[in-house]
């Protein structure tokens, strides 16, 4: 069964592919070509190529790895003590007294690398995201830890006093204009109803925008064909605010997504997905 | 001109701290500006310094985009008093052009070259000419305009002087200062002037 299913991975993976080389070719009807999206995620629904990444994500994660030749399995607390998968991703952002910082999922993943395995952070974070045929190993983990959260609801936890200041900071955050356009996040994630040209935007700040804002990560996006985490999308929505580049794994971005993952508190979560 | 709006900032700001409105908390906003600060690097075009608010961005930030009454008057005054119009004194371009640029959305991120020419942005926000389906909804539609308020010379100058700076009529308007940061130039502006109000554009048929 399971075979079958990364099967069908496999093919929707190569049909995606070449339907989206198809799209980017032609600068097609937007609006037509928003339907077919819509069309082709449904279909894929059931051989989600994002099962692939779960699996990579399994062996990374079981793997005696770095230079302590430790795995995460053995080293890695998530919040729900070592090893621990089942619903830790829809509990985060969460505080980690180990760190003493409240971490989202992806950056808390990285921690476990440097702090446990040993791994350089710099090295993780020279090319954090996914081009191309390249897929960084932290996309496969954070893919595999998102995966043991399937069908369970966000819960992250504003009534530390920690995570509450990160959330706060992260509505702050979003607030805030600058650079040469004098955009910030809600400019065009601040209000009900919006879209750029035909592509809907969720208002983070509503229980609904926040939901639609935080589905579906880390997902697999059809336009590239490539496996991207909630971190990517934070980055290329400042790339498109004319910001400079957040740095990785940063507070920053830990706010934004503490204060949007919070805003969907009580969602049932429906694990990696697929994306335009 | 950069002097009076720091001017303007330095005035406002201890004035506007007693009565901040509910929506801008102080002791959080200085921990997001903290952070902000931080957590950047810069890349290609997009240096650093993108991080610091102007004088503009510091009113608006700091009032939920509602500044008082007095305030803005005062700042739309001095965004205004910076429009540069054409030398020749003729608003009107090329409507064509001006739709090929308001279909382009590129410019002044940190892939895109730097330099000139960047796109309008238009259609990113705007409905314009009926033939263009796939247009945005953060701004207001734009379908018709000429037809509706005319193309005086009062209205070729309103809306020169809306695209060259938006905040000169709206302080905290959502929209891009694309003749003040100098992403459009005067002819490139006077086609987009075209592109609403010329009665052979698509837009006003």
């Amino acid at each position: 069964m399971r075979k079958f299913r990364i099967m069908s991975a496999l093919c929707a993976l190569t049909s995606a592919g070449v339907f989206a080389a198809h799209v980017q070719a032609q600068e097609v009807d937007h609006a037509k070509a928003d339907a077919e999206f819509a069309k082709f995620r449904a279909e894929m629904e059931d051989s989600n190529p994002a099962e692939l990444f779960e699996l990579k994500g399994e062996e990374l994660w079981k793997a005696k790895r770095g230079p302590n030749n430790v795995s995460l399995a053995e080293s890695c607390d998530l919040g729900l003590g070592v090893g621990k998968l089942d619903g830790a991703y829809v509990l985060m952002p969460r505080y980690f007294k180990d760190a003493d910082a409240v971490m989202d999922a992806e950056r808390r993943v990285v921690w476990c690398m440097t702090e446990k395995q040993g791994f350089k952070f710099d090295d993780i974070a020279k090319k954090p995201f996914a081009s191309g045929n390249y897929t960084p190993e932290i996309t496969s983990l954070v893919t595999y830890v998102a995966g043991h959260s399937r069908n369970k609801q966000f819960a992250v936890n504003l009534k530390d006093p920690k995570v509450r200041e990160i959330y706060e900071t992260g509505k702050e955050i979003a607030n805030y204009r600058a650079g040469p356009y004098d955009f910030s996040c809600n400019t065009c994630h601040g209000s009900d109803g919006k879209r750029i040209r035909m592509q809907n935007l969720p208002n983070i700040g509503s229980k609904e925008g926040a939901t639609k804002s935080v589905m579906g990560w880390p997902g697999y996006r059809m336009t590239g064909g490539v496996m991207l985490t909630h971190q990517w999308r934070m980055n290329d929505c400042f790339r498109q605010q004319r910001f400079p580049e957040p740095k990785y794994a940063s507070d920053t971005i830990t706010a934004l997504l503490t204060y949007m993952t919070a805003n969907a508190n009580g969602v049932m979560y429906k694990g990696p997905g697929i994306k335009r | 001109m950069t002097k009076k709006i720091i001017l303007a900032t330095l005035v406002a700001v201890p004035f506007m701290a007693a009565a901040l409105p509910a929506q801008a908390d102080g002791a959080y906003r200085a921990k997001a500006v903290a952070m902000i600060q931080k957590d950047f690097k810069p890349r290609g075009q997009a240096s650093l310094d993108r991080l610091a608010e102007d004088g503009v961005q510091a009113i608006c930030n700091r009032t939920g985009n509602n500044p008082p009454a007095e305030i803005a008057k005062m700042l739309e005054a001095d965004q205004m008093a910076a429009v540069v119009y054409p030398a020749d004194g003729q608003l009107m371009g090329d409507w064509k052009k001006g739709e090929k640029l308001a279909q382009s959305g590129k410019g002044f991120t940190w892939k895109d070259k730097p330099g000139l020419p960047v796109g309008g942005n238009c259609y990113n926000c705007h409905q314009i000419s009926p033939k263009e389906q796939a247009y945005g909804t953060v701004g207001p539609s734009l379908l018709h305009f000429g037809k509706l308020r005319g193309n005086t010379a009062e209205t070729q100058k309103y809306v020169y002087s809306k695209i060259y700076n938006a905040k000169a009529h709206n302080l905290c308007s959502e929209m891009p200062r694309f003749g003040r940061i100098e992403a459009l130039g005067t002819n490139q502006i006077k086609d987009l002037v075209a592109l609403l109000l010329d009665p052979e554009s698509p837009v006003n048929k």
